[in-house]
């Protein structure tokens, strides 16, 4: 690679960084200007070492898989979309971790609020309920939600004693797929919306009152649109982490209804059929390149960001 | 254009107020004011942060709230633009009882200390949100926001976001956005108190000169007399949720209610002392050993005499004056700086405290230590009540 093109670049990368120290010989073209303190760079090394043998290296691995498994050529991919039930479960995917993703908004954006209003000690109070399922092994809280669950669990129990409905089917369905993902996701956006939110200025909301702004009226034009970075960060991470669940649907959901993740164990463990797996997988992480790429684009065509880029 | 809240007729009320059992006189003050405040009080659980406060603002006035922080005029404010809702007394805006009206509805302007623009809208669409909750076309927008830009010369800046402007410039955008949608009560809040000095007294020039563009009755906040006495037609000192006095700066300045009054106010020099006799409307108090002679007779017997120090004179030690319309008092130089304008000495008093000494012509410098004599005219000096508590820092 020419030394020219990467000084045409952003300077900010360190990988770029490292690469100009091995280009730096004898090149001599660049105009006058201040040499780079390159030190500080050697400290990412490690970090690039780590994140090159066990990301990119496997990443690589798993595309050369699914166009050379079990021979030379694109016939994984042409099985991946010419079999329907492939994008079924990606569809299914991919709704579910949509359905997790707005339960867990309008769970979250209501409770991070209140975080910004309570005290400290309240606030504290709050937060450790947020983490506190998050040091519990997963495996351990969807074993619960079984229990709890099933057709002849307490839930049901209590459906048909009182009400006399049920068994409803809370377990091995979508339902109980969206029920398990969404406790086990919920921080993700309660965190991220809150550190939004507690930045927005208080004065703002009597701000907006004083200027004839019914309360509704001001958390839609005022409220609403500065707490967006938080409604974005948070959204993106809990779609992402939910399309990756495999614990989850497989115990909550039914065999039937299956989610990518299951799909993939089934084709490389149960079929041996490496190929599909990993074209599989490489699906996937084009289509979520793709949804975050336009998520992305949406969320700079708001006026957001503008005016405190600089 | 005006929302139904304000403008209804004032009559409609007389009757709510009749059972109230106020007078007719009262009714007609309260329907004449600008902003009518009666025996308003605001508690937080037992404390009262605003106690029993009556004060009449005339429409088209400019008043201010001045006090020391903690002392209610903040809340006072804040119960106008009905963000603090009264615990009891009753809340008049242009005739128009507001206690029960939400703060949207009021109609009023208001200016926060922190600017409160909002940060995702440029400053012209900042300055269209007032218009937009009130309906307000488009093509009628645009003339008032390049209008109420003018106004605050800030015609260029529509297109930016606050954050790319400096603070002096922000205040003004809410300033615009205040007045845009021509209401007839400007509130503000301590609306120069993050700004530097050169940039704040710009401002109250042009604050002065927006005041007599609108024509609004504005209400001023801050802790800052030199800027209450520069802006307001009157000032309302507060002092432990209580209003101390109201009145012209030049009222306030020359002839305070109060030793408060007296001590928040500019400078001056306090006397306390014990009183010896009052006869034809003059009091005579012994100082220190030294019978000076005050203006005025007052019941309480721990008084005290304010004067201040540009009507204050130092004389070398020993001269004498015969005059009795002129007091003296021995005292000790501490300290003279020079201020181009004038000499100021802060001078040691016989009971150790200490005075403060304007003298614009002098040209003797006075050091440090020197004895001298000071004097002042005997109708200078304003006769006040002790309360004892001490002066007010003003550092």
């Amino acid at each position: 690679m020419g030394y020219r093109e990467l000084t045409g670049m952003s300077d900010l990368s360190p990988i770029r960084e490292l690469n100009k120290l091995s280009a730096a010989g004898g090149n001599t073209t660049r105009p006058t200007r201040e040499p780079r303190n390159w030190r500080p760079f050697l400290l990412l090394i490690p970090a690039f070492i780590i994140v090159s043998f066990f990301f990119l290296a496997p990443l690589i691995d798993v595309f050369i898989r699914s166009i050379t498994d079990p021979s030379l050529g694109i016939q994984n991919y042409v099985w991946l979309f010419t079999t329907p039930t492939n994008m079924v479960v990606a569809g299914r995917t991919f709704g579910t971790s949509f359905l997790v993703t707005i339960v867990c908004l309008l769970i979250a954006y209501p409770y991070a609020y209140l975080m910004t209003i309570v005290s400290d000690r309240t606030r504290n109070m709050l937060q450790l309920f947020i983490m506190l399922p998050l040091w519990t092994s997963i495996l351990v809280r969807t074993l619960a939600w079984m229990v709890l669950l099933q057709d002849t669990g307490p839930i049901n129990g209590l459906l048909e004693s009182v009400f006399g409905i049920g068994p409803l089917p809370l377990i091995r369905s979508t339902f109980g797929v969206a029920l398990g993902m969404t406790q086990v996701l919920l921080p993700f956006m309660v965190l991220p919306l809150y550190s939004a939110l507690a930045k927005i200025d208080k004065r703002l909301l009597p701000a907006a009152a004083n200027l004839g702004a019914r309360p509704v009226t001001a958390f839609f034009t005022v409220y609403l649109p500065l707490s967006r970075p938080g409604i974005f960060a948070g959204s993106v991470t809990v779609f992402i982490l939910g399309l990756g669940f495999y614990i989850i649907p497989a115990l909550l959901g039914s065999s039937k209804e299956i989610m990518m993740s299951a799909l993939m164990y089934q084709q490389i463990s149960g079929f041996l059929m490496w190929g599909h797996g990993t074209a599989l997988g490489i699906f996937m992480l084009t289509t979520t390149i793709v949804v975050l790429a336009l998520v992305g684009r949406a969320s700079k065509g708001t006026s957001l960001f503008a005016g405190r880029t600089k | 254009m005006r929302p139904d809240s304000i403008d209804a007729a004032p009559d409609i009320h007389e009757q709510e107020l009749r059972q109230l059992n106020l007078n007719t006189q009262i009714i007609g003050v309260i329907n004449d004011a600008g902003i009518s405040l009666r025996a308003v009080t605001k508690r937080y659980g037992k404390k009262a942060v605003v106690d029993d406060i009556s004060l009449v603002i005339e429409p088209g006035e400019f008043m201010t709230f001045l006090g020391p922080s903690g002392s209610g005029k903040t809340t006072t404010l804040n119960m106008i633009a009905g963000f603090v809702s009264a615990t009891e007394g009753l809340l008049h805006i242009y005739g128009k009882p507001v206690a029960k009206l939400p703060a949207h509805k009021r109609d009023i302007g208001m200016v926060f200390q922190n600017y409160a623009l909002f940060p995702h809208k440029t400053v012209a669409e900042n300055i269209a949100y007032p218009l937009d909750r009130r309906k307000i076309s488009r093509s009628e927008q645009k003339t008032m926001i390049a209008g109420a830009l003018q106004m605050v010369r800030m015609g260029e800046f529509g297109d930016r976001y606050p954050t790319e402007l400096s603070g002096g410039q922000q205040q003004r955008v809410a300033l615009a956005r205040a007045l845009v949608y021509q209401p007839r009560v400007l509130l503000m809040d301590e609306p120069l108190g993050a700004l530097d000095k050169k940039l704040r007294e710009w401002l109250q020039k042009e604050i002065k000169r927006i005041h007599r563009e609108v024509g609004s009755t504005f209400v001023y906040v801050t802790h800052d007399q030199e800027e209450a006495l520069s802006l307001s037609d009157r000032i309302a000192v507060f002092n432990n949720g209580r209003i101390e006095q109201v009145g012209s700066p030049a009222e306030l300045y020359q002839r305070p209610a109060t030793l408060f009054v007296g001590r928040f106010l500019g400078e001056s020099t306090v006397l306390s002392g014990s009183r010896v006799d009052s006869l034809h409307g003059t009091t005579t108090l012994n100082i220190s050993g030294h019978d000076i002679r005050v203006p005025g007779e007052q019941d309480s017997t721990s008084l005290a005499i304010l004067i201040r120090p540009e009507n204050i004179t130092l004389h070398d030690e020993g001269t004498v004056t015969d005059s009795t319309r002129i007091n003296s008092l021995p005292v000790i130089v501490l300290d003279s700086s020079y201020l181009g304008s004038a000499w100021r000495c802060e001078v040691q008093l016989p009971d150790g405290s200490v005075g403060t000494v304007r003298e614009a012509h002098s040209t003797i410098v006075r050091e440090p230590g020197t004895r001298a004599v000071m004097r002042w005219n005997v109708d200078s000096g304003v006769l006040l009540v002790d309360t004892g508590e001490a002066g007010v820092s003003l550092t």
